[in-house]
């Protein structure tokens, strides 16, 4: 199971109301670092498939969401647990360091 | 690709591991910018099969977070950056180049046969090694800016403008890739300060003139940016007047740095001969760098010209040199396959 695509539509089921973690990628096509982070994203996604729900949310297509999250830098990837932004990493980093970064959730 | 993802095609765990001791490569490439993806098409032509270990989050080098390419020989009409890489990559793949989006954590060139180590802990090995790990954004070096990297302060105009829509924002430095970004960022912003601490602009005609053509431009001439202010969020920045020292605020939504580039040479500290520029030494208009079967090629050696094309060029210069190098060990001896097996090397732990 690689990641999702999530939306403004479809946040508050799969983001706020969502049980356990939930990593969302607020990305862009136009974002060459988005794009090489994503593969890991998948990746992480794929080997952690009940630790963690990995989602992706693009920024072009849910402007509203990358405001109210204050987002001015992608990409950006936010955990949210219980509706609450517990953890934000900005920028892309290799895969082994994303997953000490959120070694609380998939460690 | 899914969902929209169409970044360089980089495989992640795909290339064999070689077994230390059996299988040498010809040639293993860092860096995957236009030096590198250059070495990596004429080392392919030449039958070397080179990997090239391409980075796993910079894959394609700094083009990648460029927009349009103006001046790329071959490409009247302009091509995109990243578009620009990912033709160099499938042509470097096409002759038999490997590419691995990885990133080098180790790297021992002490010994005839080179080891790389990278980052997911497999080892690779190789005759020779081209050098071409480019250039990383310079940081003003002051605590604010660290503190908001990624919370107002940027150092990418194409990945973080977006966020920008009618915000006053600021980009420091005077060179090209001041005026490009200022310029880029036009388009969101409603008001974009250049701060550059002198009265003139590095930056070419060209570049230069857009700039000042364009209305949303506003240059803050003599002026050095001593902190970044803000909380969670940059609210402005503290300038001191290079002439009479005076100090003021500017308030700000957002700070671009683009005062230029550092080579990355990390990997290569007390490894290799390294110049007053930071620069990797190499011999004169060559490739060759103080260790014998290392080629340095693109940015990391280049403290002047800094362009696609030159680092292009750069990185022929680090092919054609290593296959004489190892045109002359083919004729010394024993290919080093052999020599690697008959020295009897530990297998590693």
């Amino acid at each position: 199971m690689t990641a999702k695509a999530t939306s403004e539509s479809t946040w508050q089921q799969d983001v706020i109301d969502a049980e356990g973690p939930v990593l969302v990628d607020f990305w862009a096509a136009w974002c060459g670092p988005c794009r090489m982070v994503g593969p890991i994203l998948d990746e992480i996604q794929t080997e952690n498939p009940e630790k963690i729900t990995v989602l992706k949310l693009n920024v072009d297509e849910n402007p509203q969401l990358a405001m109210e999250y204050q987002i001015t830098s992608i990409p950006a990837m936010k955990v949210f647990n219980k509706g609450q932004v517990e953890k934000t990493i900005i920028g892309a980093k290799p895969k082994f360091a994303l997953e000490q970064d959120l070694a609380d959730y998939i460690g | 690709m899914p969902r929209g993802y169409h970044g360089l095609n980089c495989p992640g765990a795909n290339i064999a591991q070689t077994k230390r001791g059996i299988i040498v490569r010809k040639v293993i490439i860092i860096g995957s910018g236009p030096a590198g993806y250059t070495a990596a098409i004429y080392a392919a032509r030449a039958n070397l099969s080179p990997l090239v270990v391409a980075s796993s989050v910079e894959a394609g080098g700094e083009l990648m977070n460029t927009t349009e390419v103006e001046n790329f020989p071959g490409f009247p009409e302009g091509i995109m950056g990243p578009d620009l890489m990912t033709k160099m990559q499938e042509q470097a793949e096409k002759f038999g180049a490997e590419v691995v989006c990885d990133d080098v954590v180790s790297l021992d060139v002490s010994g005839d046969i080179k080891t790389v180590t990278l980052g997911r802990g497999e080892t690779h090995e190789a005759e020779a090694i081209v050098f071409a790990t480019g250039s990383a954004p310079r940081k003003i070096g002051i605590e604010g800016e660290t503190r908001l990297s990624g919370r107002g302060v940027s150092y990418c105009a194409t990945c973080d403008g977006f966020f920008f829509r009618e915000k006053v924002i600021a980009v420091v430095g005077g060179g090209d890739s001041a005026m490009e970004e200022a310029t880029f960022l036009t388009k969101f912003a409603s008001k974009v300060y250049v701060i550059h601490r002198r009265d003139e602009l590095r930056a070419s005609k060209i570049m230069q003139d857009r700039a000042k053509a364009n209305e949303k431009i506003e240059f803050v001439w003599n002026a050095e940016v001593i902190d970044v202010l803000g909380e969670d969020a940059v609210t402005g920045v503290r300038l001191r007047d290079t002439v009479d020292g005076s100090e003021r605020d500017l308030a700000l939504d957002g700070v671009f740095v683009a005062i230029g580039y550092d080579p990355r040479t990390h990997l290569v500290h007390n490894v290799l001969d390294i110049t007053e520029h930071g620069t990797v030494w190499v011999d004169g208009r060559t490739s060759k760098t103080s260790v014998p079967g290392v080629f340095a090629a693109g940015d990391v050696i280049d403290p002047t010209y800094r362009q696609a094309v030159t680092a292009a060029g750069s990185g022929t210069v680090a092919a054609l040199d290593l296959e004489h190098y190892l045109a002359a060990r083919g004729d010394a001896g024993a290919p080093a396959q052999d020599a690697a097996l008959i020295d009897g090397l530990p297998t590693p732990a």
